[in-house]
C-alpha cells in the first residue's frame, strides 16, 4: 500500500490544484457550480496532499463532482457511493474520502448503505446535495420531496412524507450531522471544514437549488428576504438566536423548542438555548434537525459533532492487536497448522 | 485391540453417520475422518445437515449426516451409495434408504425404538419386523442403554451421560474397519483441555463399543483398508470454503497485496467469511457488508484503492452483483467474486448443490460485459482455482467469477499441503509514480490490461466510472467509434487470457469414441466412471473444464476425432449450451439431473455405456 503520512508536513495547495481540466456540464445556474466552488476552496485547505484526496459519488448530477475535481475519483453506479467509499477507505485508511451524492442517489436506491455507514461512523465526508427532486432523470419526486408536490410521477401531487435527512442521519445513530446552502459560499467552506475535522462519519446537507426542476424549493428558508427569520446557525457553545434582528431564540420549554423574542414577555438572551454540538444524547439535536417553516427557522451549521470510535481506526487497531500476539504469521504457518499428518 | 473375527480386503468404504441434530454425528465423522487420515487412507467427506437450525427432534428432516469415503485407490468423491449406515434413530434410517444399496450394513441403535419415534419417523410398521429392510445387513446395537452402562460410575445424569452415545457408534465402526481406538485420544485430549472425567468418559464409550462389538461377534467379519498410494508430503484435510479462503490468502501474500474481502452471509458461501474474518493476524480485511451489493461494491472501492478484492456469495446474490460485476468489467478493476452455487432460482435449494449458475456468470449483466469464468473440480481443488482467479484477475485487470458449489465448499478432502513460494508468481501491473506516460486506460500490447494506479501515488490522479471512457484518456465520450473499440477491447482482453491459462486435458485416448464433457464439482465422479471404464477397456475419454471463459486454446482439438460428445452436468445444459455456441463444429449429447443430489456412478455408468452401444 503506498501510505504516505504527510501530518507533519506543511502543504501548499490552492485551489488551481484541484480545478480539472473537464467541462464542466452543470446547467446554468444550477447550485451545483457554487458547491464545487465551495469544495474548491476546501480541499486545499485539508491538510492532505492532492493525491491522498478519493471522491466518490453514485449517479445523478451531484455525482458527476469527481470528474470536476482534480483528486483520484470514482463515479460509480447509483446509490451505492457510500459503500464503494467503504472499501477505499478501509482499503487504506490514510486516504481522505469525500462522498458526493443527492437526494435521490443517497436517501432512496442508496439509502440502506447511507444508514450502514452512519451507523458504523466510518470516517468519511459526505456532501448530500438535496434539491428535493430527481433531476437527471427530469423530475420525478424524490424521498425527500414534500407531500403534495406535483413531478413528472405525481400528477396528482405526492401522498407521502419526505426524509428529514438530519433525523434520519441522528437515527441511524451518526455523530455529525450539518446543514448549509449552496449559495452560501463562506458558511459552506466552514461547514465542511467543520465535517473533515470529525473524526467519523460526517454528513453535510446541501439545500441545493435545481433551476429546472424543482427552482425554488428552498426559497421559503434561503430567499434574501426571509433567511435571517427562517435560519437559525447552530455554533457550538454560542445561543441559538436569529432573526434580521437578532431578536429572536430557541428556548427549551419543558420536552419541546419554541421560538421566543428578546424583550418580549420578559424573556432575555440568557433564556435562549445554548448550543451543545458535543452533546452525546440525540434529544435536542433531533428536534433541532427537525425544525420546519413555518413554525420554525431551519437550523444550519453543525448540528451534531460527537466524538466516537470510528470503524476503520477499529478495525485497524484490531489487526495490529491480532498480528502481535498471532503463532500464525504467514500463509505457510496456516497450512501447516492443526492436524496434519505425513506420507512418507 | 485385536479382533477375531476374519478380516476381509476392501479397496474404498463409504460409510454414513446419521442422527437426530443433537446426537453429534458431525464430530463423529469428523473423528472417523481423523483416523482414517492416520490409517494413510486417501478420502473425502461431506456434511448432509438440515437448512433448519433446530428441526423438530426424531423426524426425517432433523436427521444430521456425515459421509466419508475412504480407500486405498485415489478417491474422487465423497460417495454415493453407503457401505454401512450407522443409524442413531428409525429418522436416521427412512431418511437414508436413498442412500441404501443391497448388502449395505446399517447399524442402528436398538434402543432407539419405540412407537413414537416410530410414528414421528413416519413408519406405519417397525422396518425392523417387516421386510424393508430385508435387502440390508441390520446390526440391532443396545447403544443408549450400553451407553447408561458404561457410564453408570461417573455420577452424572441421564442426559449427560446420553451425550456419549456417538462415541458407543464410534467404537463399533472403529472395530468394524480394524482401526486403534488409542488414535482418539490425542483428540479427546485437545477437546475436553481441563476436562479429565469427560476424557475418561468419552474413551470409555468408543471402548465399550468396540469390546462390545468385538465380544458379541455383531459382524461376520471385519475390513482393512490398505494405506493408499499418495504422493509424499505433508497432508491436511480441508473443506472447499477454508481452501477457497487459504487460496485467495495465499495470492495477498504472494501478490504482496492486502487481501479484503467485502460479503455477506449467504447459504452456502457463508464459510468463506466466517475464516477470512479469523485472520486479522495476516491482515487481511474482511468486512460483513450490509447487503449483497454492498458486500461487492465496498470491494471494487477496495481495489481501486489497491487491495486484492474479493466478494463471495451465492445464486440470489449472484443477481444482486449484476449490476456492480458491470461496473468492474467498466472500470477495468481487479475483482474476485467466489459463487458457491446452490440449487436455485430464487432461494431455491439452499442447502443443496447445483451447477446452475453458469449463463448467470457468463452473461447476467447489462451490455456486452465479458469476464473470466474458472470453476474449482474438488473441494482441495478450491485453493488452486481461487489463487488462479487471483492472479488472472490483477494480472489481466478484469472481474473473475470463479465457481464453486455447496458440495464442495461444505465437502472435505485430504490436501497435499504446498509452499507459497511454489505457487505461480502474481505480478500486478501497478503504475509507478509520476509516469508522465500514465492515462488511465492505456494498455498492455499482449495482454490489452490497463495499468492499477493507486490512490494516495503521486502525479497519477484520475477519474474512473460507469460512464463509457475515451480508448487511452480516459475521458468521459458517447463518441460511437470509440464504445464500439472499447468493447471489442474488453472482449479481446477476455479473449486473450487464453494464452495464460493451461492447456485443456483429456484423461484416455484423445481419440476414444465416446468424449465424457463436464466441469465444476461434478470432476470427481466422472472421473470415478471414466475411470473404471477405461480399466475395463471402453474407449471413452473424459475432458474436464476448469477454465470456462475463455476456453483452453486447444478445446477443439479436444473435441474433435470422437463419435460421441457427452456433456454431463447438474443444471438443463448450460455448459452443453456454451459449447453449441463457442464450439459449434460437433453435436452434443446431454446428460442432466436437477434434484440437488450429485450423480451417482451406477447412473452415470450405465449412460455412457449405452451411448458406446
Amino acid at each position: 500500500m503506498e501510505n504516505t503520512n504527510i501530518d507533519n508536513q506543511v502543504i501548499n495547495l490552492t485551489k488551481e490544484d484541484f480545478v480539472s481540466d473537464q467541462i464542466v456540464k452543470w446547467c446554468p445556474g444550477c447550485g451545483d457550480h457554487a458547491i464545487l466552488k465551495a469544495v474548491e476552496d476546501v480541499f486545499p485547505k485539508l491538510g492532505r496532499r492532492k493525491e491522498d484526496i478519493v471522491v466518490v459519488s453514485g449517479i445523478g448530477c451531484s455525482s458527476r463532482f469527481p470528474y470536476y475535481m482534480n483528486t483520484y475519483g470514482f463515479h460509480s453506479i447509483h446509490g451505492r457511493a457510500c459503500a464503494i467509499a467503504t472499501g477505499v477507505k478501509l482499503a487504506n485508511p490514510n486516504l481522505s474520502v469525500w462522498i458526493v451524492t443527492g437526494d435521490g442517489d443517497c436517501t432512496a436506491i442508496g439509502g440502506n448503505h447511507f444508514i450502514h455507514a452512519v451507523r458504523r461512523n466510518m470516517d468519511m465526508n459526505l456532501l448530500l446535495f438535496n434539491n428535493r427532486i430527481y433531476g437527471m432523470t427530469k423530475g420525478q419526486f424524490s424521498p425527500c420531496t414534500f407531500r403534495g408536490t406535483v413531478t413528472k410521477t405525481s400528477p396528482q401531487g405526492t401522498y407521502e412524507d419526505p426524509f428529514n435527512v438530519g433525523a434520519l442521519v441522528i437515527g441511524a445513530g451518526g455523530q455529525f450531522f450539518a446543514r448549509g446552502v449552496d449559495i452560501n459560499t463562506k458558511d459552506l467552506t466552514e461547514t465542511c471544514m467543520a465535517a473533515k475535522n470529525h473524526d467519523g462519519m460526517s454528513v453535510v446537507e446541501i439545500f441545493q437549488n435545481c433551476m429546472i426542476f424543482s427552482n425554488g424549493v428552498h426559497a421559503n428558508i434561503t430567499a434574501p428576504d426571509v433567511r435571517d427569520d427562517m435560519q437559525v446557525k447552530c455554533v457550538d457553545g454560542q445561543p441559538l438566536i436569529f432573526g434580521k434582528n437578532r431578536d429572536k431564540g430557541i428556548r427549551l420549554n419543558g420536552n419541546s423548542l419554541e421560538v421566543v423574542t428578546i424583550g418580549e414577555n420578559g424573556i432575555t438572551e440568557k433564556d435562549i438555548l445554548v448550543h451543545d454540538a458535543k452533546e452525546k444524547s440525540t434529544g435536542i439535536h433531533m428536534m433541532l434537525a427537525q425544525m420546519m417553516p413555518p413554525q420554525y427557522p431551519v437550523a444550519m451549521g453543525v448540528i451534531r459533532n460527537v466524538d466516537a470510535p470510528t470503524y476503520d481506526d477499529c478495525l485497524t487497531d484490531v489487526i495490529a492487536n491480532e498480528s502481535a500476539k498471532a503463532k500464525i504469521q504467514t500463509v505457510d504457518d496456516l497450512l501447516n497448522s492443526g492436524t496434519t499428518w505425513t506420507i512418507e | 485391540m485385536a479382533n477375531r473375527t476374519k478380516v476381509v480386503e476392501l479397496e474404498h468404504v463409504v460409510i454414513r453417520f446419521a442422527g437426530d441434530s443433537g446426537d453429534g454425528m458431525q464430530l463423529t465423522g469428523n473423528m472417523f475422518s481423523d483416523s482414517t487420515a492416520l490409517a494413510g487412507n486417501d478420502f473425502a467427506t461431506f456434511p448432509d445437515y438440515p437448512g433448519e437450525i433446530r428441526p423438530p427432534q426424531g423426524t426425517v428432516s432433523g436427521v444430521s449426516g456425515f459421509q466419508v469415503h475412504f480407500g486405498h485407490k485415489p478417491v474422487h468423491t465423497t460417495g454415493d451409495l453407503c457401505d454401512v449406515l450407522v443409524a442413531m434413530n428409525p429418522a436416521s434410517i427412512k431418511a437414508n434408504m436413498r442412500w441404501l444399496k443391497p448388502g449395505t450394513t446399517i447399524i442402528f441403535d436398538i434402543d432407539s425404538l419405540n412407537d413414537k419415534a416410530l410414528e414421528k419417523a413416519g413408519y406405519t410398521s417397525d422396518p425392523t419386523q417387516d421386510d424393508s429392510l430385508s435387502q440390508y445387513k441390520l446390526v440391532k446395537a443396545p447403544i443408549t442403554s450400553l451407553t447408561l452402562e458404561a457410564l453408570k460410575d461417573f455420577g452424572w445424569d441421564r442426559k449427560a451421560m446420553l451425550k456419549s452415545k456417538n462415541m458407543f457408534a464410534l467404537g463399533i465402526v472403529m472395530y468394524l474397519f480394524n482401526r486403534d481406538i488409542t488414535v482418539l485420544n490425542a483428540y479427546f485430549n485437545n477437546k475436553f483441555k481441563n476436562k479429565p472425567d469427560v476424557i475418561k468418559a468419552n474413551q470409555e464409550v468408543v471402548a465399550a463399543g468396540y469390546s462390545y462389538a468385538d465380544a458379541m461377534e455383531i459382524f461376520a467379519n471385519t475390513y482393512r483398508i490398505e494405506p493408499a498410494d499418495l504422493q509424499k508430503g505433508k497432508y491436511r484435510d480441508i473443506t472447499g470454503n477454508v481452501a477457497a479462503a487459504w487460496g485467495l490468502m495465499a495470492a495477498a501474500e504472494r501478490s504482496g497485496r492486502q487481501l479484503f474481502c467485502g460479503s455477506y452471509p449467504i447459504t452456502p458461501a457463508t464459510d468463506i467469511l466466517a475464516e477470512l474474518t479469523k485472520y486479522k493476524n495476516l491482515k487481511v480485511k474482511a468486512y460483513q457488508a450490509e447487503d449483497e451489493i454492498a458486500g461487492i461494491t465496498s470491494s471494487l472501492g477496495a481495489a481501486f484503492a489497491g487491495c486484492l478484492a474479493v466478494t463471495t456469495t451465492s445464486g440470489p446474490g449472484l443477481s444482486l452483483k449484476s449490476e456492480a460485476l458491470g461496473l468492474a468489467v467498466m472500470t477495468e478493476l481487479p475483482l474476485v467474486l467466489i459463487d458457491v452455487q446452490r440449487g436455485g432460482p430464487s432461494t431455491g435449494l439452499p442447502t443443496k448443490a447445483e451447477q446452475s449458475d453458469l449463463m448467470q456468470a457468463l452473461y447476467g449483466r447489462n451490455g456486452d460485459a465479458p469476464l473470466i469464468v474458472i470453476a474449482a473440480r474438488s473441494s482441495a481443488d478450491c485453493f488452486y482455482t481461487a489463487y488462479e482467479a487471483c492472479k488472472l484477475a490483477m494480472e489481466h485487470m478484469t472481474p473473475v467469477i470463479m465457481l464453486s458449489d455447496g458440495s464442495l465448499g461444505n465437502g472435505s478432502e485430504i490436501f497435499r499441503i504446498p509452499r507459497v513460494a511454489d505457487l505461480p508468481a502474481i505480478v500486478p501491473p501497478i503504475a509507478k509514480a509520476n509516469d508522465p506516460e500514465y492515462q488511465p486506460y492505456r494498455r498492455n500490447e499482449e495482454t490489452l490490461a490497463r495499468q492499477w494506479a493507486l490512490p494516495g501515488t503521486e502525479g497519477l490522479r484520475h477519474r474512473i466510472g460507469g460512464l463509457e471512457k475515451a480508448d487511452g484518456l480516459g475521458n468521459l465520450t458517447t463518441e460511437p467509434k470509440n464504445h464500439e473499440r472499447m468493447t471489442y477491447l474488453r472482449e479481446e482482453k477476455v479473449n486473450r487470457v487464453a494464452n495464460y491459462i493451461a492447456e485443456q486435458e483429456i484423461t484416455g485416448d484423445p481419440n476414444a469414441d465416446l468424449l465424457v464433457v463436464s466441469w465444476g464439482g461434478t470432476y470427481g465422479v466422472v472421473l470415478s466412471v471414466v475411470e473404471k471404464m477405461l480399466e475395463e477397456g471402453k474407449s471413452v475419454a473424459h475432458a474436464h473444464f476448469r477454465h470456462i471463459m475463455p476456453l483452453p486454446k486447444n478445446t477443439h482439438e479436444v473435441l474433435s476425432g470422437h463419435k460421441k460428445i457427452i456433456v454431463v452436468e447438474n443444471n438443463r445444459g448450460q455448459f452443453a449450451n456454451y459449447l453449441r455456441e463457442k464450439q459449434p463444429d460437433f453435436r452434443y449429447e446431454q446428460y442432466n439431473k436437477v434434484q440437488g443430489l450429485p450423480f451417482l456412478t451406477a447412473e452415470l455408468e450405465d449412460k455412457f455405456n449405452d451411448l458406446l452401444k
